[in-house]
């Protein structure tokens, strides 16, 4: 399994879409690690700095509703994963950019629109860590002092996915 | 239980359910490009997994950026090109036979009415238009695609969009589709199949169809489907006659069984009429964000875009070429124009369409992706705005800091010739 949690990055915007997580520039590149400095280029977004420490220190990004929307391309989570960025939480997430999180092992996990809520309001207090049971579906978020610990779910065929560290060896083992 | 055509297809093609919920589906056609398929292939070849389920069934083409540009992408063509030689993958369209691989692999037959398709391209959705389920999916979907021909899918719910009445004059396919995303909103059919029915739809062509069905995605949608009939048939029958013994009704009474049952459940049905649709364009970075362009009246132009898989067909053509005849570009403003397939240049060469283009003062460009995602030719300068019958406005995606406000090819010819965006029934 991929290693999971450490600092969160906030992008608070719905609808951002795989041309602004990769910019389709890129894409005529052949191997992953290419992408590593290209990472959210084109998007523009108050208080994100795309040059900033946070953004090279962040191991999951926070965001709205319909992340990852657009392209199919799946330049966007390898442009996470070359960042070690491993996991994305979001209200909810285009269908492709879902399934191709998983498909690399990493997670795509939804959490209620007042939950999303309440991390952003954390996020306001400091820079957030966060700590992840993969086996208890938990995270827990920490800043200044407080902690908040959320329930995920998985549904089974996407936990067997990260467990699997992706959908190829799932599928070569199996069909 | 009722069941509408994407549970129908599933069915028909259920492989596994390794879990509830999950249903891994077997293919009828892997489709490749030489932008997502070559990371794919150097994966394959990594994981000592070279290897293709069936050659017959992988259909494969160089359409992003053709010919190559630079060394990176010439690589890409390379990779593309070296694996479809080795697999024997007689499909494979190169440089003189290539074109947009949703305009290319439907004009060859490729698709059926009930078939799975999968492409490492959000616009597979395109496909739908032939009564097919016909996904986007990312690379490593593909990669297991090319090696197992399986996929797996969330069963997806259906929403019905009927569209009933006539669209007037000046109203196409893609302000339908505009008018339908406006709607929907670009997350309003995340995970849902959109079924398209109604007399509009049944009056359509495959052409107009294929304009609807390839927006499904920019309303998050997986597939966009239309329900395959008569039109289907005689756009299919020279690849489908001898399979039905040379007769359409056996051949309709086939496409039929397809077609969602009286009662089918969707989780959302929304009416629009056809005659109440106004030209219409994108302004902002969302395909949703869809205005009358009535209103846009004075909105400068610097390009004009006319191609894509959304718009680049004959009859996208000759909508654009009726405003253009007799007429120039407006001084300052840039015009490309990028037939889809070699087939629809060939034609558009015979009938006189490209002279038209030509004489209005349009470059006219091989058949490719092109300027519709700015990765070789027309790419827009900082600040600089196109009028384009492509399908997504996202911000840098025609270059970076230009905006690219979408339409149809009528309304986008009468911006090149007003030089600002207006309502193309002025020019009618
Ligand atoms: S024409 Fe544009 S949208 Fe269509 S396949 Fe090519 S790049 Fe994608």
């Amino acid at each position: 399994m991929k290693s999971f949690g450490g600092e969160v990055i906030f992008l608070d915007r719905s609808d951002i879409n795989t041309d602004e997580i990769i910019p389709a520039r890129y894409l005529t590149e052949v191997k992953k690690e290419a992408l590593k400095p290209y990472l959210l280029e084109d998007l523009e977004i108050d208080g994100f700095d795309l040059k900033g420490e946070k953004l090279q220190r962040a191991k999951i990004v926070v965001s709205r509703e319909n992340f990852g929307c657009g392209s199919s391309r799946e330049h966007a989570p390898w442009a996470f994963e070359v960042n070690d960025i491993n996991i994305v939480i979001a209200e909810s997430f285009a269908r492709i950019f879902r399934q191709n999180m998983f498909n690399c092992g990493m997670m795509a996990i939804e959490l209620a629109k007042e939950q999303i809520d309440s991390l952003f309001a954390l996020s306001a207090k400091g820079d957030v860590l966060a700590e992840v049971d993969f086996a208890g579906k938990k995270i827990s978020f920490k800043v200044a002092g407080e902690a908040l610990t959320l329930d995920f779910a998985l549904n089974e065929f996407d936990a067997a996915l990260v467990e699997a560290e992706g959908w190829v060896g799932y599928a070569d083992s199996k069909y | 239980m009722p069941q509408n055509i994407a549970d129908k297809i599933f069915a028909a093609h259920l492989k596994d359910q390794p879990f509830a919920g999950t249903n891994v589906l077997s293919l009828d056609v892997v489709m490749c490009h030489e932008i997502t398929t070559p990371v794919a292939i150097a994966d394959l070849e990594y994981r000592g997994m070279d290897r293709v389920f069936d050659p017959t069934k992988i259909k494969a083409v160089i359409d992003h950026v053709t010919p190559s540009k630079d060394t990176k992408t010439a690589i890409q063509a390379k990779i593309l090109r070296d694996w479809a030689r080795r697999h024997d993958i007689k499909d494979f369209f190169d440089i003189g036979g290539n074109g947009v691989c949703h305009a290319i692999f439907p004009e060859k037959g490729f698709i059926r009415p009930g078939y799975t398709v999968i492409m490492g391209d959000s616009h597979t959705c395109t496909h739908g238009a032939f009564g097919a389920f016909a996904a986007g999916v990312g690379t490593t979907d593909l990669e297991v695609g090319i090696l197992k021909g399986v996929c797996a899918f969330r069963k997806p719910a259906s929403i019905k969009v009927v569209v009933e009445g006539r669209l007037g004059e000046g109203v196409y396919a893609k302000d339908v589709i505009l008018t339908i995303i406006k709607e929907l909103t670009v997350s309003g059919a995340t995970d849902h199949v959109i079924e398209f029915v109604g007399s509009t739809i049944d009056n359509m062509s495959m052409e107009e169809r294929m304009t609807l069905s390839n927006m499904a995605i920019e309303a998050g949608g997986t597939c966009g489907i239309c329900l395959p009939d008569a039109v289907t048939l005689d756009y299919l029958w020279e690849f489908v006659a001898d399979d039905y013994d040379n007769d359409k009704e056996k051949a309709l009474a086939d496409f039929k069984q397809w077609h969602s049952d009286e009662g089918a459940e969707y989780a959302k049905i929304i009416k629009i009429d056809a005659a109440a649709i106004e030209p219409v364009c994108t302004v902002g970075y969302k395909p949703d964000e869809v205005v009358a362009l009535s209103t846009q009246q004075g909105m400068k132009v610097d390009q004009i875009y006319i191609g894509s898989c959304t718009n680049g067909r004959l009859s996208d053509l000759h909508a654009a070429a009726k405003i253009l005849i007799g007429n120039k570009l407006a001084p300052g403003v840039r015009g490309i124009v990028s037939p889809a397939t070699p087939k629809i240049f060939d034609e558009a060469m015979k009938d006189g369409t490209m002279d038209i283009f030509r004489q209005a003062g349009f470059c006219v460009t091989n058949p490719t992706c092109g300027a519709c995602l700015g990765m070789s030719n027309g790419v827009l300068a900082p600040g600089e705005v196109c009028a384009s019958t492509t399908n997504r406005n996202f911000v840098g995606r025609m270059g970076r800091g230009g905006m690219v406000h979408l339409m149809s090819p009528a309304s986008a010819a009468a911006a090149a010739v007003k030089g600002e965006l207006c309502d193309p029934r002025e020019f009618i």
